[in-house]
């Protein structure tokens, strides 16, 4: 098993800055996903991890050993392309056991490994076809396959699934998840879906605009987002992020006077709290209903209170009229609060408040 | 609308184009064949019924046979060279280097010059004592040399033009077809370790097959259709070294207006090319991979 270690690593365009000082870890066998929205510098991270592009500056390590000024083929690593990269006039064998023909490995061992491998992606039946003749799925397979035949210690995927449909993609995800345990490899996977980095990760790296923003395991950066894109970006639907205010007795939600969030001062700080930890209650934060989604196994509640939107999750139906007056209520526990300004967690503010410890 | 009127419909809309392709190019094939079979017409004295006279004098003809030799020499000589050429030079232009646009338009010039205009050029490239050609190799201290009045020389002087006409030419569709390749084949190679040689023998050029099925069948036509370089160059001579078939053809129908002979040469010349264009196609299109 190999450990990867980005180090201060920065790669700049003469239009754009597409990596700028990005450091983490992989540790050994580790599934590692990078996050983030389309041109935050996914694919670059990876493809400098990979050395399809040189970095500007910085370090990258496997395994211990500085492979920044290797040859991708140096670097002992296989990757999945977005576009699978299957070469259209081999068949699915030969496509499979293209780098091993490249590294002139003994034709005896090569059937062996291809063998090995089409059973293990139940491919058996389909190595004589072209890739053209091939579902989506399936030519993700031969991609998968052309991977793990070569046996690396290190495998990066580019978003992998983003051309299968909803449900393929998910059994896809949990079919690479248990693959890359199996085979014990260090893996960098990059998306921009988090229900694919929440469900396979074990750290997930979340960057913005070339940087990291927050780099933490799923359960982590679902309880404790660094920041309010952090926030926003885990969790569907995301979590509310409501402007606070100073009222008489504490900090309130912005436009209201009554029901203090806590006590402190309010201006200038974002209240933070997930759909699904709201609860409609008796008495507490007084909100207007506007709307209601039922989707089957909960319901979502749009409500407004002062100026601010509400997103509530509730169990089952909720038997609601729109237009209604609600009582809206979270644990202590659920709140999150943001500096406005620069959008960083301010765990101080509710410690001094008395609500955490 | 009825069924008949749907049918007239698409009849009228095609009349135009089918009405001039007939003109131009159905007609005067058949009217070719037609007169192959009829002796010349001269001053007072109608074209006869001759059948295949012609195609037996043909057979007697040593011109022809020369012609037809130096034909295949010529293709020869510039199909695989300039098809090679071009395809070297795509892939140089299509990589990372700098100044890629002026070399890609700097190997298509050739194509786009007027051909008398090239080949007035390359006259002079040529001539004895003060051509281009003729300085180099007095420089290096070679004795003087007619390039294109020697029996040895005159033809290839000829290919070397054509190939470097053509190589431009059949380097665009290259390119095209290059550039519409994935570069992430290219990586996905790459991180297997294959060197640029592997994958250009096992992937570049087998996905280029299409491409260089076509740009052959092109070489194979344009090499049987040379005419206007040897108009300026070299007239056919000496001693009908540089004679081609479409030159020959011209030669007898132009020069010694004998229309008859010539229709039977174009019916031959024709039925060549038909016959290469099918072959290419039959043969290698099995080899081919089509995406
Ligand atoms: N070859 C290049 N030349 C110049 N700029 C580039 C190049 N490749 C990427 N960029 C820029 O770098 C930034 C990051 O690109 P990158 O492909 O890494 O984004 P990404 O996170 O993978 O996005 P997506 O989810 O859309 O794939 C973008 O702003 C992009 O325009
Ligand atoms: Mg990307």
């Amino acid at each position: 098993m190999s450990a990867i270690s980005v180090q201060q690593v920065s790669k700049h365009w003469a239009a754009a800055r597409a990596v700028e000082d990005i450091s983490f870890e992989a540790e050994a066998g580790a599934f590692v996903v990078l996050l983030g929205p389309s041109g935050c510098g996914k694919s670059t991270t990876l493809r400098l991890i990979a050395g399809l592009e040189s970095v500007t500056s910085g370090r990258v390590l496997i395994g211990g050993v500085d492979v920044t000024a290797l040859p991708p083929s140096k670097r002992r690593i296989s990757m999945v392309f977005q576009s699978y990269a299957l070469f259209p006039h081999l068949s699915v064998a030969e496509n499979i056991l293209f780098g091993l023909k490249v590294r002139k490995v003994a034709a005896a061992e090569q059937r062996l490994r291809l063998a090995k491998t089409a059973e293990t992606l139940g491919l058996a039946q389909l190595l004589e076809r072209k890739p053209s003749q091939l579902s989506g799925g399936q030519q993700q397979r031969v991609a998968l396959g052309r991977a793990i035949i070569a046996e690396t210690q290190v495998c990066l995927m580019d978003e992998p699934l983003s051309n299968l449909d909803a449900q393929l993609r998910h059994d896809m995800r949990r079919e690479i998840r248990a693959l890359q345990q199996a085979l014990g490899v260090t893996m960098i996977y990059v998306t921009h879906d988090q229900t694919e980095a929440m469900s396979m990760a074990d750290r997930v790296i979340l960057l913005r605009a070339g940087r990291v923003e927050q780099d933490a395991a799923p359960a982590d950066l679902y309880a404790r987002p660094a920041s309010v894109f952090a926030a926003r970006f885990i969790g569907t639907p995301p979590m509310n992020i409501i402007a606070l205010a100073d009222g008489a007795q504490g900090a309130v939600i912005k436009g209201t006077q009554e029901g203090v969030v806590y006590r402190g001062p309010g201006g200038g700080m974002l209240l933070g709290v997930r759909p699904e930890d709201i609860q409609l209650v008796e008495s507490g934060v007084a909100a207007k209903l506007e709307a209601i989604e039922y989707l089957g196994a909960d319901s979502i509640l749009v409500c407004k209170a002062g100026t601010e939107t509400l997103i509530v999750r509730a169990q089952g139906k909720v038997a609601r009229a729109p237009g209604t007056a609600v009582q809206l209520a979270w644990p202590r526990e659920a709140m999150h609060i943001f500096e406005a300004a620069s959008g960083a967690r301010r765990d101080d503010v509710l410690v001094a408040a008395g609500v955490a410890a | 609308m009825n069924k008949y009127s749907v049918h007239i419909h698409g009849w009228l809309l095609l009349l135009p184009a089918a009405a001039l392709l007939a003109l131009f190019t159905h007609f005067p094939a058949v009217a070719t064949l037609y007169h192959s079979f009829f002796s010349n017409p001269r001053k007072g004295r109608e074209a006869a019924w001759v059948g295949l006279e012609n195609y037996r004098v043909m057979i007697d003809d040593p011109v022809f046979w020369q012609s037809f030799a130096n034909n295949l020499w010529f293709a020869l000589g510039t199909i695989p060279l300039s098809i090679a050429l071009a395809l070297l030079m795509a892939v140089w232009v299509n990589g990372r280097i700098a100044g890629k646009a002026f070399l890609r338009i700097a190997f298509f010039t050739p194509t786009v010059l007027p051909m008398i205009a090239v080949a007035n050029i390359w006259l002079f490239f040529y001539t004895p004592q003060y051509g281009l050609l003729e300085q180099l190799t007095s420089l290096a201290g070679l004795p003087s040399h007619n390039w294109l009045g020697s029996r040895d020389t005159a033809l290839a002087c000829l290919v070397v033009v054509t190939i470097w006409k053509e190589a431009g030419f059949f380097m665009i569709f290259y390119l095209a077809a290059l550039q519409g390749m994935s570069p992430n084949l290219a990586e996905a190679a790459a991180i297997e370790g294959a060197g640029r040689w592997y994958f250009f023998r096992r992937v570049t050029f087998p996905l280029l097959m299409p491409t260089t099925l076509f740009v052959l069948v092109n070489a194979v036509i344009n090499s049987f259709r040379l005419v206007d370089h040897i108009v300026v160059m070299t007239r056919g001579g000496p001693d009908n070294v540089t004679s081609l078939l479409l030159y020959y053809i011209y030669d007898v129908g132009f020069k010694f207006w004998d229309l008859a002979y010539a229709s039977a040469l174009t019916m031959v010349l024709l039925a060549l090319l038909g016959l290469l264009a099918i072959g290419q196609f039959v043969f290698l299109d099995k080899r081919t991979h089509y995406q």
